[in-house]
């Protein structure tokens, strides 16, 4: 745990009126505010940075406290008790380096707040200021086939399990909030959310882009030239494509409605886009080889 | 009309402490909509999360509805930019 100079958070000096204060804090939270920096991790850990050590500097009482041990600040309660029990004589400070426990509750603050401020409860707070809790973020990695459908899945977040439902057609990079799931408020503030990005692996047969899905297959030189039919893999089956004579390689069928679910549009999809690879014949016998150079001359 | 959507600005105004001349103001600049109902205005409930966040934002950080308008605008593009910018993220990945 490390000593914060809240000073240096919100940019001023230490002899800073409560005027400057209020006015670097508000300069500092309108920079800093999460609803100013939507998905911005260090904005939100900024920010309660800034609101802590405004907490602070803003409240007569504690700032007092905060100035007259500052960095001494791990030994606030022995000075505090020497003061009492030696009648207001000079108190002897002796720096054992005792443990202290931060109040583990307060997770909008630092450890080094719950320690000076909070935790202990033996001191009365200024006013009962609410605070949203802390935001959690996580990350959830799916494959392709598991993004297709929709399904309910648990989380472990924090020790705490949370039962959720991923909606088909969820996109590689989205970001899904639970509401409350986040960090306990402070002061019966409201707790925070959880946000979980979805990182969606790519499949080996399938490519995807937005709802529309892309496979290649490949296609044998005799049916490219003379037409039949083919047996391709969809995300939901086998389906048998006709292949009509003359196919190029590369040419591309749309099968309508084989894509990819349309995320929070239930029963509309994307399409599947097929592309052929027409493959070469390779080692010829004799007599392949002869009849090819025979086709040639026609 | 499903009224069961709708929550009367009346009651948003007495659990947030605010005037209704803020919400009719927010309503000029068309940040909200709101609509009569039962003679009543009312708010749908899909505009709950945009309208507390317009008040947090007047609120802790004292931002008129001018500004309020102006960062509205900015976080559309911005959220606009980061869709786009997840879409370009996955083409890319098509190709590694």
């Amino acid at each position: 745990m490390e000593f914060v100079d809240y000073y240096k958070v919100l940019g001023i000096d230490k002899k800073a009126s409560e005027k400057d204060i209020k006015n670097a804090y508000r300069k500092l939270a309108r920079k800093y505010h999460p609803d100013v920096n939507p998905n911005d991790k260090t904005a939100h850990q900024k920010f309660q940075e800034i609101n802590e050590a405004n907490e602070v500097l803003s409240d007569a009482v504690k700032r007092k406290k905060y100035d007259e041990y500052g960095k001494d600040w791990k030994h606030a309660d022995q000075f505090e008790k020497a003061k009492q029990s030696a009648g207001q004589q000079q108190y002897q400070y002796q720096g054992d380096g005792g443990s202290y426990s931060g109040g583990s509750g307060d997770s909008d603050f630092s450890d080094f707040f719950s320690s000076m401020f909070g935790g202990g409860g033996s001191r009365k707070s200024r006013q009962q200021v609410k605070y949203r809790g802390q935001d959690f973020n996580a990350e959830l990695h799916l494959n392709l086939r598991d993004a297709y459908e929709t399904h309910q899945k648990t989380l472990t977040v924090n020790g705490k399990n949370i039962r959720m439902t991923i909606p088909a057609g969820i996109e590689n990079g989205q970001t899904i909030k639970i509401k409350g799931h986040g960090g306990p408020g402070v002061n019966n503030g409201p707790n925070g959310d959880l946000y979980i990005n979805f990182v969606i692996a790519n499949d080996p047969d399938f490519k995807r882009e937005g709802n529309n899905l892309y496979s290649t297959v490949p296609l044998d030189l005799y049916t490219a030239v003379l037409g039949g039919e083919k047996t391709i893999s969809t995300m939901t089956g086998k389906v048998k494509l006709k292949v009509t004579p003359g196919t190029q390689n590369g040419s591309k069928v749309k099968l309508k409605g084989k894509g990819f679910p349309i995320y929070k549009k239930d029963g509309q999809f994307g399409d599947l886009y097929v592309s052929y690879q027409v493959e070469i014949p390779e080692n010829l016998t004799e007599k392949q080889k002869s009849l090819f150079e025979e086709l040639s001359k026609l | 009309m499903q009224t069961e959507h709708f929550i009367s600005t009346d009651d948003f105004c007495t659990y947030h402490n605010i005037e209704f001349s803020f919400i009719r103001n927010l309503e000029d600049f068309g940040l909200i909509e709101v609509k009569t109902i039962e003679d009543k205005p009312c708010i749908h409930e899909d505009q709950l999360v945009k309208l507390e966040r317009i008040l947090r934002l007047h609120n802790e950080l004292e931002i008129n509805v001018e500004g309020i308008d102006t960062i509205t605008h900015l976080l559309q593009k911005i959220n606009s930019m980061q869709e786009e910018m997840t879409q370009l993220k996955n083409k890319l990945k098509l190709y590694e």
